[in-house]
């Protein structure tokens, strides 16, 4: 553990990211439409009702509506922190050095991956003062907000770790961003719409018996399963319509664990592309 | 101590390296000439652990390249043709992050980074940020970068290229320096007198084989069968002429007329040459002077490249 926490390219990325304006102005925006999401929400609602009052049911919405925007955040953030972490080594001329030292594969793309991970985990820390609000209106409890965190946290160790792969894989930082991008739309749009087809579709048939194709397109959609953490009624719906049981966090969590292992595993033994036989 | 045995590199039918087998001895300086593109930077990205050769095997200090790269890495400093630099690194960050690369604890690098950064003559460059340093600082943080393992091999990939006279003379003295330490140095240029004064060994390569190896003066003799001799006369040039005529190791005889020189190529041995001279000066011709001229690496470097491109 002492030695992944000291991971050089780790330590060397988290330096020269905070090193970086850009970093500080991401977050400050980051909290900053988290900011004006939160107070615009409370006082238009309260404002509308006339009431004064922020009720319990509304405080849920909010808290529903933020979890959705931290998602697309997330979404649209990993991408562009990670797809360019070996890519741009590479563009820059620094593998090659960095290749030579004594470090492994699996130390590097590790570090990159870590360094990346740790400034979106800072982000999503830093954004918990405001999403704790809801708290102070009731109807949200802290074990729900723990689940929407790990479930975050996987998310992104995720699209972190393909970003991370498409980088490895392609030889362009440009390239890798468009395929990282294009998978990240692919696991939200395209299996939400894949989703709703194969739904419209075993109804059409008149279908009550199992629907797998339904239940996978809906297990590896993020705001789905996200939608299922939020609304617990929810789960059962969809054990009902596509008659598996098994909770969509599970098959999530399986997926995420394979395609995050496999991208690493893939990663490790593509870095040292002219190197094919050894490590 | 490096051997090499069978080195070959091919992509698709082209022969980017082809069958090399040298030794290098621990402790020397062995200098890799060839022109662009010979192969010189195949053979070091694959000494590197950067490149896996189609055929062959090459050891460092006993490590095999193909069964422990990992092992290699620890014994080498490699400084590629072409590098780049992080932005927003300070010089001494930048040796330190490398330093922890290579294992070494904080206390160490805390140690070693000051002792570099002299060697290199950076030491007044410490807090700068490494992008805004020009060329020949780069090459030399590079090189002090390469060493901060304390490797026992150096390969250095056109360490001098792009560099203005007076850093290629700073960064001799560096590799004067390192020599002097015991480092085995293997060093390539695209341009021979650049490596001949600094070298033990040289090697030439062209299109992907080493056409010459050895002393920079056994490649030189070897690779010129014939050289220049002056003979600086007084007098009339038509006896003389008719006796080096009759030798057969003579050829391309011409008058220098207001110097009062007769050249001609000689492609005999140091003891043929003498016994050339001691015949001619016993048939009593009126000789001031007999000498080798000098001739110029650069030349014979053109002249080998062109012979193999020829083949």
């Amino acid at each position: 553990m002492k030695e992944l926490l000291a991971n050089p390219v780790m330590v060397k990325e988290i330096k020269l990211r905070f090193r970086n304006m850009k970093s500080f102005t991401g977050l400050f925006f980051y909290l900053l439409i988290m900011g004006i999401f939160v107070f615009g929400f409370i006082n238009l609602t309260s404002s509308i009702s006339g009431s004064g009052f922020f009720r319990p049911e509304e405080s849920f919405l909010l808290f529903s509506m933020l979890s959705y925007i931290q998602l697309g955040l997330i979404l649209f953030i990993t991408p562009g922190l990670t797809a360019g972490t070996i890519s741009s080594e590479r563009e820059k001329q620094t593998l090659n050095i960095l290749l030579t030292t004594a470090q492994s594969s699996f130390q590097i793309i590790f570090g990159k991956l870590l360094s990346s991970i740790a400034f979106l985990l800072l982000l999503l820390v830093s954004g918990l003062p405001i999403y704790s609000m809801v708290f102070l209106y009731g109807g949200v409890s802290p074990s729900q907000i723990a689940a929407i965190f790990l479930f975050y946290f996987l998310t992104l160790l995720v699209i972190g770790a393909l970003g991370v792969l498409y980088s490895t894989l392609l030889r362009r930082t440009i390239v890798s961003m468009i395929a990282t991008y294009s998978t990240m739309i692919f696991l939200t749009a395209v299996t939400g719409f894949f989703l709703i087809l194969s739904v419209s579709l075993s109804a059409a048939a008149m279908g009550t018996g199992v629907a797998p194709l339904s239940y996978f397109w809906a297990s590896i959609n993020p705001a789905v399963v996200l939608l299922t953490l939020l609304e617990p009624g929810f789960s059962a719906e969809i054990a009902q319509l596509t008659g598996i049981p098994l909770p969509l966090w599970v098959s999530y969590t399986i997926f995420c664990t394979l395609i995050f292992a496999g991208s690493i595993w893939l990663s490790v033994s593509k870095l040292r592309v002219n190197m094919n036989k050894y490590r | 101590m490096i051997e090499i045995k069978g080195l070959t590199k091919k992509y698709g039918s082209f022969y980017a390296l082809k069958d090399l087998n040298l030794t290098i001895e621990e402790g020397t300086v062995f200098g890799f000439v060839g022109a662009n593109g010979a192969g010189k930077s195949t053979t070091f990205s694959i000494l590197a652990t950067l490149l896996q050769p189609t055929s062959g095997e090459a050891w460092i200090n006993g490590i095999s390249i193909s069964q422990s790269p990992h092992e290699v890495r620890k014994q080498i400093g490699y400084m590629p043709d072409f590098f780049g630099v992080y932005d927003q690194l300070k010089t001494e960050e930048y040796l330190d992050f490398y330093g922890a690369s290579y294992g070494l604890d904080a206390q160490q690098r805390a140690v070693l980074i000051p002792k570099l950064l002299e060697l290199v003559n950076l030491s007044n460059k410490r807090n700068d940020y490494v992008d805004l340093l020009s060329r020949g600082m780069k090459q030399r943080l590079c090189l002090a970068r390469a060493l901060i393992h304390d490797p026992k091999v150096l390969i250095l990939d056109e360490p001098a290229s792009g560099l203005d006279p007076r850093a290629r003379v700073e960064m001799r003295e560096i590799l004067r320096e390192l020599k002097a330490m015991g480092k085995t140095i293997l060093i390539s240029s695209h341009i021979l007198p650049e490596l001949a004064e600094m070298c033990d060994t040289l090697g030439v390569i062209d299109s992907g084989e080493l056409i010459a190896h050895g002393s920079v003066q056994s490649i030189q003799e070897k690779l010129q069968s014939e050289k220049v001799i002056s003979v600086k006369m007084t007098g009339s040039f038509a006896e003389a002429i008719v006796f080096f005529e009759n030798d057969p190791l003579v050829s391309q005889i011409t008058e220098i007329q207001e110097k009062g020189i007769l050249q001609f190529l000689y492609k005999g041995t140091e003891d043929e040459q003498l016994a050339l001279l001691r015949k001619a000066m016993a048939s009593g011709l009126p000789i001031l002077a007999f000498s080798e001229e000098e001739t110029d690496l650069e030349d014979v470097f053109m002249e080998i490249t062109k012979g193999a491109d020829a083949l």
